[in-house]
């Protein structure tokens, strides 16, 4: 066998091998995000009755509240990027930094500094490559993150919020991360969640355009409105998080489908190669024989 | 009969629904019972258990950690970041985790752990 078809087969054969890896998580990853999906769905209940009750607390009375009020003046604002902790999702992960170099970019303009919070440990990588101040950082859950996740992020969130500017708290807080729309379509998006706009277009007012009924608060309108706030921040950023995992396992599912695709492309253009090479060998071989013999015959006939 | 639609949801699945004459739980200024007609009200919950008295005679008891109940419409929602039902609880590990809680003197876990040794008694 001559060294050229060697080559081929070997390479065919590692290409083969990778095309059965990347086959593989195709097929885990679109598992994953029909499992991610109906996590998305599971808790959206929780998420509806928590935005009628914001809504009705707001409309209800006249409290005033720090997560509320927007202020005059915000000097600072912080970021919260969602993204995945492992690679392999094409441009997954890239494509959410982007959108927050862009926010960031915007806020800066406005006048403001920007505080960033990290979620993934692609984004701490970029960040901590670029030598860029990250305030705070949380790995390990992005394909599959639970409530506990999502509270231990917003609580130092909610908390830098409700501190003063002045001691270095914040006055606006926006999340970054990528909304699914649909298997096929997922878009990085930027969301202001703090102070909160009660005519934000989640929140659906036009439900109930009647007359709401006047709510007794209990203990207080001031204390359902403490205890309401943190949970409806910490519900909106569990809803980020988990559309965001549903939207890494779209982007990974949709990366590996495509290098399965190339794998096969580079499969089929290098067996016919092989088979060229497979060809010239023979023809050069039976063009070697009929040369010996006809040789061989001029020989014999000189002899004789 | 006016009837309380009832809607117990925790922060990731929902927990219990259905129909229900009387729906008791501890508010943190007291213990509340609400009936059909009841006033349009929203308060924050005390870890505890919540009694649901359904139409047909039963009793529903849930285990709430934290969380809020909103009614108005003869309509209620509970709204917990955990939730479970009695009869989910498995009483030898809730024992368990009380038992640890102690000895480690975690008060959040402690509270939880009595929370749903509670509600599993209330529903036995």
């Amino acid at each position: 066998m001559g060294a050229q078809i060697r080559v081929y087969k070997r390479r065919i054969k590692s290409v083969t091998a990778t095309k059965k890896i990347t086959k593989a998580m195709e097929m885990i990853a679109a598992s994953r995000i029909v499992k991610a999906q109906r996590q998305v769905d599971a808790s959206s209940p929780y998420a509806d009755e928590l935005t009628r009750a914001v809504t009705a607390v707001a409309t209800g009375s006249n409290t005033k509240h720090p997560l509320t009020t927007e202020v005059d003046q915000p000097t600072r604002a912080a970021v919260l990027l969602i993204t995945s902790d492992r690679g392999l999702a094409g441009g997954y992960s890239s494509n959410a930094i982007k959108a927050a170099d862009r926010l960031t970019e915007r806020l800066r303009a406005e006048g403001k500094e920007v505080l960033h919070y990290l979620v993934g440990r692609k984004a701490v990588a970029y960040y901590s490559f670029r030598d860029r101040a990250v305030t705070d950082s949380w790995t390990g859950f992005s394909d599959s993150p639970q409530y506990a996740n999502a509270k231990a992020v917003a609580t130092p969130l909610i908390e830098s919020v409700l501190k003063e500017t002045a001691e270095g708290g914040v006055d606006e807080l926006y999340v970054v991360f990528t909304e699914f729309v649909s298997m096929m379509t997922q878009t990085p998006v930027d969301r202001r969640l703090l102070p909160l706009a009660v005519s934000d277009k989640s929140v659906s007012t036009d439900k109930q355009p009647q007359a709401r009924a006047q709510y007794e608060f209990e203990p207080s309108a001031e204390g359902v409105l403490d205890a309401l706030l943190p949970r409806y921040v910490e519900s909106r950023i569990y809803n980020a998080m988990l559309q965001a995992a549903a939207s890494e396992h779209a982007a990974r599912r949709r990366a590996m489908k495509s290098a399965t695709d190339n794998a096969e492309d580079l499969i089929k253009s290098l067996t016919r190669l092989a088979n060229a090479a497979r060809q010239a060998d023979i023809t050069q071989e039976i063009s070697e024989i009929v040369g010996g013999a006809s040789a061989l015959a001029d020989a014999n006939a000189g002899s004789d | 009969m006016a009837e309380i639609h009832v809607e117990v949801v925790a922060a990731d699945r929902s927990i219990w629904s259905g129909e229900a004459a009387l729906v008791i739980a501890r508010t943190l200024s007291g213990d509340i019972g609400i009936m059909p007609s009841h006033e349009p009200v929203l308060g924050v919950l005390h870890s505890g258990p919540v009694t649901i008295r359904t139409t047909d005679g039963g009793t529903v008891v849930v285990a709430v950690h934290g969380g809020f109940l909103s009614f108005a419409d003869n309509k209620l929602s509970v709204l917990a970041e955990i939730a479970e039902l009695a009869e989910e609880i498995d009483v030898a590990r809730a024992e368990r985790a009380l038992e640890r809680s102690r000895s480690e003197s975690d008060a959040g876990a402690q509270r939880r752990a009595e929370v749903r040794l509670a509600a599993a008694a209330g529903a036995h």
